[in-house]
């Protein structure tokens, strides 16, 4: 109220002038990213030159900063205003994160019915890193560790699958508990190293236990292949029904009296990958209202407390790192079912930078912010493919939009594990 | 009167050549509230982490007696221990909340080692056994009793972060009630409280003292308070125990007035025990 009303054309001055640095900055930046080409021709390599683009590319951007300064420049300060911080919120808003949570439950089952199989094919992978987001949210987001290496117990369980499927013959369905309580027994062995870390000396160790079992299956030729990885991974089956060509009773097809399609695999490793996605979702949420996962949070909030009140940081660090990591081992059991091969490119360290960006996109914790942000992360790089040369300029601009936007990711609210009035409306 | 709870003997620690804690020995009595006090430095919060097994004494013992006969070596249980089996809790002089989770949860953690049981160690919880769900409901009324003590049960749902400060501290007195202790241990339970709640703090206090039967032993800079809820001071001045007895005595103790003023006149002197 006080302060003096502001002559329209300083403001419109200083909008302009705002404006135009921006343009100048664009303009810069784009000169050896839009401004020069490399041409593939007869004569060998040459170089085009578009400054028009740089131009439009300048315009653009002033443009839109104009229309930002004056129309509403505090947009994006009022948006991020209202979601900075983490809130506990009451049980409103949880109930509307139940109902967002079942509408994409009920969407996820329809989907294969639109009949689109490269759709379902993403569809699965997103999955896949909506699991691994779910496990590494116990590790991260809950307990409150670091975990830069967490694309190792995926490649455990990955690798585990395939030699204990292709040695001893077992099926997919004994393999999967198998692969788990095997990544698991790693996460323990990382966790009793690390047990004084905090913060970055943790992540730095983690960074270094995800590159050890990377070099390790590069090295260890006569168990895993070495770089070649392991081929014919045997695929899943329904109770012993098999995805294949023919009409025995022996094959999917062929029990049910339909003709074959390829497609058949690709809904069931979907629907599969769904079940176990739930399985987790259900699994985690359950746990982080249960004493372990109060015990978890209360890690990460304050450890000489949790001392003080006689909880021991020593099993509750470890219990995270097993839950976790067998999360990933179910994953990776997975994943190596669905590929049918596996080799240590797959598990690279930029798996893990993925992963951990989606549960810090996601607001550390939050399932249904891990969903969109492994949708985000991993859906739509896919989807960008249409865009040729600038797929990953789009999903640049996505992820800057979410930072400005959410900077302490997609839905960063807590709620809380108990209420005290919850009991007078059981 | 039960006889002694915690018998401190010989208690020395040495930070390299530093010596904090020096030689010191006392006794805390069951259902009493005792009182360390002394100057800044004195080595008070390091008798208190040699207790709770957050540092590991230089050398003494420090025995603590259950009711039931049973007897602990503090100096050779680790952290959590100490709080899980001889039941000797506290809290600390920078508050140590869980401050992003809600009040209630931060009295749930304290219940954590019974409700572990109670739920199998997850197991039972994880398929919604009954036993959980009755331990879980006890444990919120244990909470709820703590809540309404401690006059918080309004904002049992809100972040504990989000409280003022003395709601904070009235909150890990309450917490570590919770973790049912039987000697709790209090550093600096009144720094920053107004005057209004300092006298909240004592009945408090003195309520925990007559209603639950449990030793309290508190570090406290505030005489006022000392004073009036103590049964039993300690005065220790660079590491060494220079007074031990009841609130008249220690007050009427030439040693304790050197020690808070130097060679004192007599109007200052006044002012720091009066």
């Amino acid at each position: 109220m006080a302060e003096p009303p502001r002559s329209s054309t300083t403001s419109l001055a200083t909008a302009l002038r705002e404006a135009a640095l921006a343009a100048l900055v664009a303009a810069l930046l784009s000169v050896p990213l839009l401004g020069f080409r490399l041409v593939d021709s007869a004569q060998g390599l040459s170089l085009d030159y578009r400054f028009l683009w740089v131009v439009y590319a300048a315009f653009g951007v002033f443009s839109a900063r104009l229309i930002l300064n004056l129309t509403g420049s505090s947009i994006v300060g009022s948006v991020q205003k209202s979601f900075s911080g983490i809130t506990i919120v009451k049980r409103f808003t949880g109930d509307w994160e139940r109902i967002v949570g079942w509408v994409l439950i009920g969407l996820a089952f329809l989907l294969p019915l639109l009949g689109d199989r490269n759709l379902a094919d993403r569809a699965t992978l997103v999955l896949i890193y909506v699991m691994l987001g779910t496990g590494l949210s116990i590790v991260v987001g809950l307990a409150g560790l670091l975990d830069l290496g967490y694309v190792a117990f995926y490649a455990v369980g990955a690798y585990c699958y395939a030699i204990l499927a292709l040695t001893f013959g077992l099926s997919f369905w004994i393999c999967l508990p198998l692969a788990g309580l095997f990544a698991g027994l790693f996460g323990i062995l990382l966790g009793f190293p690390v047990l004084r870390l905090r913060g970055d000396y943790l992540a730095i160790v983690t960074l270094g236990f995800g590159e050890i079992v990377r070099i390790l299956l590069i090295n260890w030729q006569d168990l895993t292949g070495g770089p070649d990885g392991i081929i014919g991974i045997p695929r899943p089956t329904l109770f012993g029904l098999e995805f294949r060509m023919g009409d025995d009773a022996g094959s999917f097809a062929g029990f049910f009296g339909i003709p074959f399609s390829p497609a058949h695999r690709i809904f069931f490793l979907y629907y599969l990958a769904l079940a176990l996605v739930l399985f987790t979702v259900f699994f985690v949420q359950r746990i982080r209202r249960l004493p372990i996962g109060r015990a978890w949070e209360a890690l990460r909030e304050d450890e000489i407390a949790c001392r003080s009140l006689g909880l021991n940081p020593t099993t509750i660090k470890l219990s995270a790192f097993a839950l976790g990591a067998s999360f990933a081992g179910f994953a990776g059991s997975f994943f190596a079912t669905r590929q049918g091969f596996i080799s240590p490119e797959s598990f690279t360290f930029i798996e893990s930078a993925i992963i951990l960006a989606i549960v810090v996109l996601g607001g550390m914790g939050s399932v249904i912010g891990i969903v969109f942000a492994a949708i985000l992360l991993v859906g739509l790089p896919e989807w960008f493919r249409e865009l040729e040369q600038f797929r990953m300029f789009a999903f640049g601009i996505v992820m800057v939009l979410v930072v400005v936007w959410r900077p302490h990711g997609l839905l960063s609210k807590r709620s809380p594990s108990v209420l005290l009035n919850q009991q007078a409306t059981k | 009167m039960t006889g002694s709870l915690l018998r401190v003997e010989g208690l020395t620690m040495r930070f390299g050549g530093l010596t904090a804690v020096d030689n010191l020995s006392f006794n805390v009595a069951a259902d009493e509230i005792t009182a360390i006090i002394g100057p800044n430095g004195a080595g008070k919060t390091t008798v208190f982490n040699c207790l709770t097994g957050f540092y590991q004494p230089t050398s003494g013992h420090l025995q603590m007696v259950h009711p039931n006969g049973k007897a602990f070596s503090l100096e050779r249980m680790s952290g959590h221990t100490i709080a899980r089996n001889a039941r000797a809790v506290r809290t600390f002089q920078n508050i140590r909340l869980f401050s992003g989770m809600s009040v209630l949860e931060n009295l749930m953690i304290a219940q954590h080692i019974s409700l572990m049981r109670a739920s199998l160690y997850s197991i039972g919880g994880l398929l919604g056994l009954a036993g959980y769900r009755k331990a879980e409901r006890e444990a919120i009324e244990l909470a709820r009793y703590w809540l309404e003590k401690v006059n918080l049960i309004e904002s049992a749902d809100e972040p504990a972060g989000s409280l003022s400060y003395g709601a904070r501290r009235r909150l890990e007195i309450a917490r570590a009630m919770c973790a049912s202790p039987l000697l709790l241990c209090l550093d600096e339970p009144a720094a920053g409280l107004n005057p209004h709640e300092d006298m909240e703090l004592c009945e408090l206090l003195a309520d925990i003292r007559r209603e639950h039967n449990i030793a309290i032993l508190l570090i406290e800079h505030d005489m006022g308070i000392v004073m009036r809820i103590s049964d039993h001071i300690v005065v220790i001045d660079h590491g060494a125990c220079i007074a031990d007895g009841t609130p008249a005595d220690v007050r009427a103790n030439p040693a304790v007035i050197r020690a808070y003023l130097g060679e004192p006149d007599e109007d200052e002197a006044q002012a720091v025990v009066g």
